[in-house]
């Protein structure tokens, strides 16, 4: 059952309509949650008036900052974000007071009607102008907030050693998650006092925590019960922890469920964004194409408020380099406050970004020394025992330019690159472009990483699996079903799978960071294993057989030598209960050990990484600046794909998130307010704009997951941008150093903004840096 | 604000209604009746989670007014599957790994359906500009459009197969 593409066990229900997403709960005389959000991207609070608002029929709560009997902020790192403001505003999407009315329309009536009295502060909203000594603080005594760093060896000595130097500065954008289903809860007051809350959650431990600490109730006293999930990708975190909060606040208010449902505006103006980074890459090198120095100096914009930067950035900081050997690395990653969203955990979490400073940098590396981009990378990169710049060794299959060669083999990379490459200028023009990346499996040292899967035979052979890692969608309870099928040797019919509650399941930490199915799986292998030890010590003594020659097969206890069947599992389970044997089974797994020093910036930073390459064929329009992807290659070592078919699912996905990362999305602000707030402004690709995507599984199984399963979720969309602009680049021969690569950057080199004025327009970035993106090959430097 | 009666069709079920003229579709389906197969995710037609064939067509129901249905015939993705027998189309999603998080799936199923309705053997661009007004986040679109492409010829094969075996007979 493991390694084939089995149906998953949720799609039944998603292909009919029966799937229950959190807007699909309803009960009797549920009232509408509504929020009065900020007027000012930053302001005081001089005053809220809430009488108007209470007096209208229909209304049951207003509720501000000064109704919440317990703690009222949150954050997993830092707790400073607010469920509801106290005394300031810190970005747009901040929310003031709350509504609960019977319907929906006295509730958004009854939110016109709160009388809010700002103070506006001044506002910043670029993340290097927030560092100057001019600029607003918005927390505490300075806007800078965290700083990881890493050093090995000596990047002066290293600069010495060079024969020449590349320096460049990249800039990312603000990427909304763009989950297809809103954020939506429904909490309804239990009958002991407690809460259950029913939503589109991601990590439902966390927000347990945060709604039980503003409640001042005890974490078994908040229930908090997955619904089927419509997209996270990292954004479904605390931007439902504060849903969850608010919901709770008043459901306990007013004695009544409450049910509350962002429209999509009301999702985009609030929630957190992936970060966009502002990248300066330095590096020395040989002529040969060795690189003797890497100093890079990384800041990213965390929005308002703490969240997840710590820990984005922590992996940034850690592969900031690339899978490249260099002696002499000096990393610096800081994290800012500004008056934008604030930023969080998206798919890829603090490495899209430097892949695409990492990658772009490579193929200058190639272009200055003259050979192609991937013998530059066959040069440099990473084999089984390299030492990472934090000093770990890589002990486990180094599969770097196995991907590598794979990738660029599938679309012809060496042959259409030079082809391309001295073509003659034309209204159209192809390119090919590569991009490689290492990755490191799970938290790290970022935290304590363990899970829970529970896995439960019935006595009619039938099995219930739940655990405390989620689905979303990327299809983590088909793999622990397959997993735990696989183990105790029965059909994936026989398995049910249920959805994730806090009260049922052990506090299994977030479903990120591509951990699900190595530690969910490997929960769910630990638990299946507990069980069948269990039944096969039933089963010996039914048939009178040494449970060492008996095996669990097609859904029957069988002689493990010859595979006769001695007893069908449904039997085998009724034994088992009839001799009041435990049928269940609790798995448990925590993961290897990892260290970090935070001074040095060294250390075993992950117990295992991963490896993928991407490679990128784009036409562009010469024309428009129009790119249209041709064709695309991904490659990834996953240790061993649990199912073929959700591995393939992930790389298409992950692919096109990364054109869209690439090529089209870019979520702005005009001093701390939003541009975009629908998909008719905020565009993500379509059928469209996406080609065929050629997939190829690479599987170097790996001791540290179950049966070798490594993970595949977030590689797949962190290298795409890079393929396109190195690609793009391999056609015109400009240099994209900001994403997206869209129409003004691909055919004037830089991005244009509105003026004031309509019909006018201006350059966006008149920084000296930038403006190198409009050199094109064969120019003076 | 007065409500208007209006008699309709939805999933082959005649429904006698009043409702506010100023109700969506979508509402009406959702809140209404209970339907919640068909998803909200934008409210402005851009998304296509709330598609729903109108007389056969395929619309966003976000911006279709309740009162503009009055004597057609709607169906949604509740109606595709006939008791416990999928629709080809249905079956072939799930051979084909192509429902993720699901969130766009009905949707989906629904501008397919649309298609495969009207052109019996359609091409890999006639089903993606089919669906190139349903976002999906979470797939790529290959699977979806691999699903689509497929679902045609298991109905076709499915129908040789019948008329084969009544041949046989």
């Amino acid at each position: 059952i493991v390694g084939k593409p089995e149906r998953r066990v949720d799609s039944w229900g998603k292909v009919t309509g029966r799937a229950k997403f959190a807007d699909d709960y309803n009960v009797g005389h549920q009232l509408v949650g509504k929020v009065l959000r900020s007027k000012y991207p930053h302001a005081n609070i001089l005053r809220i008036d809430t009488s108007k608002a209470r007096a209208l029929a229909g209304v049951h709560a207003v509720l501000t900052a000064a109704d919440i009997p317990g703690s009222k902020v949150f954050g997993v790192v830092d707790k400073n974000q607010a469920i509801l403001a106290e005394d300031r505003v810190r970005y747009l999407g901040d929310g003031v007071a709350l509504v609960a009315a019977t319907t929906k329309e006295i509730a958004e009536k009854a939110v016109s009607l709160i009388e809010v009295e700002y103070e506006p502060l001044s506002v910043v909203s670029d993340p290097e102008d927030a560092t100057k000594p001019d600029s607003p603080v918005i927390h505490g005594d300075k806007n800078e907030f965290v700083h990881h760093k890493v050093r090995k060896g000596d990047v002066a000595k290293g600069f010495a050693q060079s024969d020449f130097v590349l320096e460049k500065k990249f800039k990312t954008q603000f990427i909304e998650h763009s989950y297809i289903e809103p954020e939506a809860v429904l909490a309804e007051p239990d009958e002991q006092g407690g809460i259950m809350i029913t939503g589109s959650i991601q990590n439902l431990f966390s927000s347990r925590r945060s709604v039980a600490a503003a409640l001042n109730l005890s974490l078994n006293k908040v229930q908090l019960v997955q619904a089927t999930l419509g997209g996270s990708f990292g954004g479904k975190d605390e931007a439902m922890t504060s849903m969850c909060c608010r919901a709770a606040l008043l459901a306990m208010k007013t004695g009544m469920p409450v049910k509350m449902v962002n429209t999509r505006e009301e999702s985009m103006l609030e929630s957190y964004k992936r970060h966009p980074y502002v990248l300066y890459y330095k590096w020395g090198a040989k002529t040969d194409g060795s690189i003797t120095a890497m100093e890079s100096r990384i800041i990213a914009d965390g929005g308002a408020y703490a969240s997840m930067s710590q820990f984005v950035t922590w992996r940034s900081v850690v592969q900031a380099t690339g899978p490249y050997y260099c002696e002499n690395v000096k990393t610096d990653v800081y994290a800012v406050y500004t008056n934008n969203n604030y930023t969080g955990a998206m798919r890829g979490f603090g490495s899209p970004q430097v892949n695409f400073a990492i990658e772009s940098m490579m193929d200058e590396l190639a272009e200055k020394v003259g050979v192609s981009p991937l013998e530059i990378r066959m040069k440099n990169g990473f084999e089984t025992g390299a030492v990472t710049a934090t000093g770990q060794k890589l002990t486990h299959v180094v599969s770097l330019k196995e991907v590598l060669t794979k990738a660029a083999e599938a679309i012809e990379f060496d042959k259409k690159w030079i082809k391309y490459r001295n073509a003659s200028k034309a209204e159209k023009m192809l390119g090919v472009g590569l991009a490689c990346s290492y990755r490191g499996v799970s938290l790290g040292a970022e935290g304590t990483d363990a899970a829970e899967t529970i896995v439960s035979v019935q006595t009619d052979g039938s099995v219930i699996v739940s655990s405390g890692v989620t689905d979303m969608g990327q299809g983590a309870q088909t793999q622990m079903s397959q997993i735990a099928a696989e183990v105790l040797g029965i059909s994936m019919d026989r398995i049910q799978f249920l959805n994730t509650n806090t009260s049922r399941v052990a506090d299994s930490g977030p479903t990120v960071a591509s951990r699900g199915t190595i530690m969910g799986g490997s929960a769910a292998k630990n638990a299946a294993e507990n069980v069948r030890k269990t039944l096969l010590e039933v089963g010996s003594a039914m048939v009178s057989v040494d449970p060492k020659q008996l095996d669990l097969r097609d859904n029957y206890l069988v002689n493990a030598a010859n595979g006769q069947r001695l007893a069908s599992f449904a039997e085998l389970a009724t034994e088992c209960f009839n001799k009041g044997k435990p049928m269940i089974g609790l798995g448990w797994h925590k993961s290897p050990k990892t260290s970090w020093d935070e001074e040095h910036g060294q250390g075993e930073a992950y117990f295992t990484f991963v490896y993928g390459a991407n490679a990128a064929e784009v036409e562009v329009d010469t024309e428009t600046g129009k790119v249209d992807v041709k064709d695309f290659v991904s490659v990834h070592d996953v240790g061993k794909a649990i199912n073929r078919a959700m591995v393939e699912g992930q790389m298409c996905g992950g692919v096109a998130m990364g054109i869209g990362y690439g090529l089209l999305e870019e979520f702005e602000f005009d001093d701390g307010i939003p541009k975009q707030l629908n998909f008719d402004e905020y565009l993500i690709p379509t059928s469209m704009d996406v080609p065929r995507i050629k997939t190829i599984i690479v599987e170097n199984e790996d001791p540290t997951g179950p049966f070798g399963a490594k993970s595949v979720g977030e590689p797949t969309n962190e290298l795409a941008a890079p393929a396109l602009v190195n690609a793009i680049f391999n056609a015109t021969g400009r240099r994209i150093l900001e994403i997206p690569a869209n129409l003004e950057r691909v055919l004037l080199g830089h991005k244009l903004a509105r003026h004031d004025k309509r019909g006018s327009e201006k350059k966006d970035s008149t920084d000296a840096m930038m403006v190198d993106s409009c050199k094109i090959r064969g120019e003076k430097q | 604000m007065n409500t208007v009666a209006i008699s309709v069709t939805i999933n082959s079920r005649r429904y006698q209604l009043m409702i506010k003229p100023n109700v969506t579709l979508l509402e009406m389906l959702r809140e209404e009746l209970g339907l919640t197969g068909t998803k909200c995710g934008c409210e402005v037609g851009e998304c296509g989670a709330c598609t729903v064939l109108l007389n056969g067509r395929p619309v966003n129901s976000c911006l279709v007014l309740a009162p503009q249905v009055d004597g057609q015939e709607v169906v949604t993705v509740e109606g595709l599957a006939q008791g416990k027998s999928l629709d080809p189309l249905q079956e072939s999603f799930l051979d084909h790994d192509a429902v993720h998080c699901g969130f766009c799936t009905p949707g989906i199923l629904m501008s397919a359906k649309g298609l495969l309705d009207h052109s019996s053997n359609p091409t890999e661009v006639e089903v993606r500009t089919a669906i190139s007004g349903n976002l999906c986040r979470c797939s790529g679109y290959q699977q979806i459009v691999d699903a689509i492409k497929d679902a045609k010829q298991t109905t076709d094969q499915k129908e040789k197969r019948r008329v084969h075996a009544d041949t046989k007979t």
